[in-house]
């Protein structure tokens, strides 16, 4: 593999992380508990679409061919997107959604702050950008948790169930691919395996302060940022593409 | 004592002297106008539905974004005038009650259902530019905190208008499927469009007396007229057709005939009949249903927290 395509392939990993997450906090608009925490979520859908937006322009260029940021968001299919598995799982209720934030933002915040610092010019400067945005995302979401952990006995249950099923998701993370491997060799990538514990670290705090517990149950699902993903996948690409798909090459 | 009251408010008002919360009013005026602020929150809250039903189906990027933007200044209208309609007596929850409800209304326009992407250029063309219509004028109501909300709302609609023609504009100027859709779009929403500004005047009850308190400034005909006058050259610019075929320039008038709108679908719509009422408002009370778990841990969370200062207080 070329140095080039390492390259585009890692922006694109990043870009689709923050751009399903995305796609799937956009389904809240509207439909918040709260007026001011609908427009909260919209704030940081806001953030991670801006972020993608940004991402993909790169990855365009990377390509050449004529790519455009719409190009590459809208004609590739499951198999092409590298998003890791929590990112795609469904919104369920408001104690999913917050905790499927929460551990992206805990993991999100750490590699932002490793990817400011690399070498790729393009890519650090984006970061430092979302650093300041997703900071306060991580503030939300772990305010959150500690709020509905410690609120009541119907709050507490809810959030337990949803980190006891959304924690097989967080593993992947961890587990560098080929071309995390790579572009970490080229010094632009982060070395994924050295954020855990500083993730852990983090997730292992604001879950014991909203007295709430880590499952005992170990084992990780993995495949996501391989292109092996979820069923969900390939509905939300369906409802996302559809306008591109049906009426192709004009402009909107 | 009663008399004296009421001639010095009517005299603030045509002095063009804002009433200010804690002022003297009459009961009727702080009715009228809670009734009127709480429909405008309400309209502000459904209406963020039909958009929101394109969000994720939004047809690039760039559009999804502003698409999702809009959507979020809607439920920030709805609360600078849930917080307006407060300083006349009502908490935002019993307000919410009434809408959950069926009790108080919001905007009729808003149970048509948004069937293709070109539904969210014309909902900002003409639902949002008929809105800006009758909401300019608010800006000067005599009511200080309505008034102020208002300021703001304006900007963020004028905004969203030019957003919505500019998707009309691109349509247009697009594939032969792409000027269908806006066709479409444009033949849907117009009648809806026109019927916002509410019954003809000889059919509008309360409007000399808001007119006399400075709640309504112009008449509905009068603002309808305005709206459709100025409707006709963006849709010329267009080279879309408005779907009324009495539509003429009457050079005596100074103003375009149109043809007599349609009350009875009016009249259904407000009384619950539209293609969408039921989804509305089912949409509107299953997310307020939903979040009820959420919204009573907050209370719960922020109660143990305030226990837990007061304890160290005391200690200390």
């Amino acid at each position: 593999m070329q140095d080039s395509d390492i390259r585009f392939q890692y922006v694109l990993h990043l870009a689709d992380n923050s751009m399903i997450l995305g796609q799937r906090n956009a389904e809240w608009c509207s439909h918040g508990p709260v007026l001011e925490q609908d427009i909260a979520i919209t704030n940081i859908t806001l953030d991670l679409i801006g972020e993608a937006r940004s991402l993909y322009a790169y990855a365009a260029e990377l390509k050449g061919e004529n790519a455009t940021e719409d190009t590459i968001a809208f004609t590739r299919d499951v198999k092409q997107y590298k998003n890791a598995l929590l990112l795609e799982q469904p919104n369920t209720d408001w104690a999913y959604t917050v905790v499927r934030q929460f551990f992206y933002d805990a993991f999100h915040f750490q590699l932002l702050n490793v990817l400011q610092k690399r070498k790729d010019e393009r890519i650090a400067e984006i970061a430092h950008k979302s650093l300041k945005e997703v900071t306060y995302h991580l503030k939300w979401s772990s305010e959150w948790l500690i709020r509905l952990g410690d609120g009541t006995d119907i709050s507490r249950e809810k959030m337990q169930i949803a980190i006891n099923d959304l924690w097989e998701y967080t593993g992947e993370f961890f587990i560098p691919t080929e071309i995390e491997t790579k572009a970490f060799e080229l010094g632009i990538a982060a070395d994924v395996e050295k954020l855990k514990p500083l993730w852990l670290e983090k997730v292992k705090a604001i879950i014991e302060q909203a007295t709430l517990t880590i499952p005992s149950k170990n084992f990780q699902q993995n495949g996501g940022k391989n292109g092996l993903h979820s069923e969900h996948l390939g509905f939300i690409l369906a409802e996302m593409q559809f306008m591109q798909r049906a009426y192709p090459g004009v402009e909107w | 004592m009663e008399i004296n009251l009421e001639e010095s408010f009517q005299k603030k008002i045509d002095d063009e002297i804002r009433i200010e919360p804690r002022d003297w009013m009459p009961e009727k005026y702080r009715k009228t106008l809670l009734r009127q602020i709480s429909q405008h929150a309400h309209s502000e809250i459904v209406g963020m539905l039909p958009e929101a039903n394109w969000i994720t189906r939004a047809p690039n990027l760039r559009r999804k974004v502003a698409l999702l933007a809009k959507v979020q200044d809607e439920a920030g209208h709805g609360l600078y005038l849930y917080s307006a309609a407060e300083t006349l007596g009502m908490t935002r929850d019993e307000l919410l009650e009434e809408l959950h409800s069926g009790k108080a209304k919001y905007s009729s326009i808003f149970n048509y259902p948004t069937l293709s992407w070109a539904d969210m250029g014309a909902i900002g063309w003409l639902v949002d530019g008929a809105a800006i219509m009758n909401q300019v004028p608010l800006c000067r109501v005599s009511y200080g905190p309505y008034a102020r909300a208002m300021v703001r709302v304006c900007k963020e609609e004028s905004f969203h208008q030019r957003q919505g023609y500019e998707i009309m504009l691109t349509l247009s100027n697009g594939s032969e499927e792409q000027k269908a859709m806006a066709q479409d779009a444009l033949n849907r929403w117009w009648w809806p469009s026109v019927m916002m500004f509410g019954p003809n005047d000889d059919n509008s009850p309360n409007s000399a007396q808001s007119m006399k308190w400075k709640i309504k400034r112009f008449s509905n005909d009068d603002l309808r007229q305005k709206f459709i006058d100025v409707s006709v050259a963006q849709a010329e610019i267009l080279g879309l057709t408005i779907p009324d075929n009495n539509l003429k320039w009457n050079e005596a008038r100074g103003h375009y005939d149109f043809s007599t709108i349609d009350w009875i679908e009016f009249n259904e719509v407000i009384a619950g009949n539209g293609p969408c009422n039921k989804q509305r408002l089912k949409a509107i009370v299953s997310a307020w249903q939903n979040g009820e778990w959420v919204r009573d841990a907050a209370v719960a969370y922020a109660e143990k927290q305030a226990k837990k200062t007061d304890n160290k207080t005391i200690a200390a």
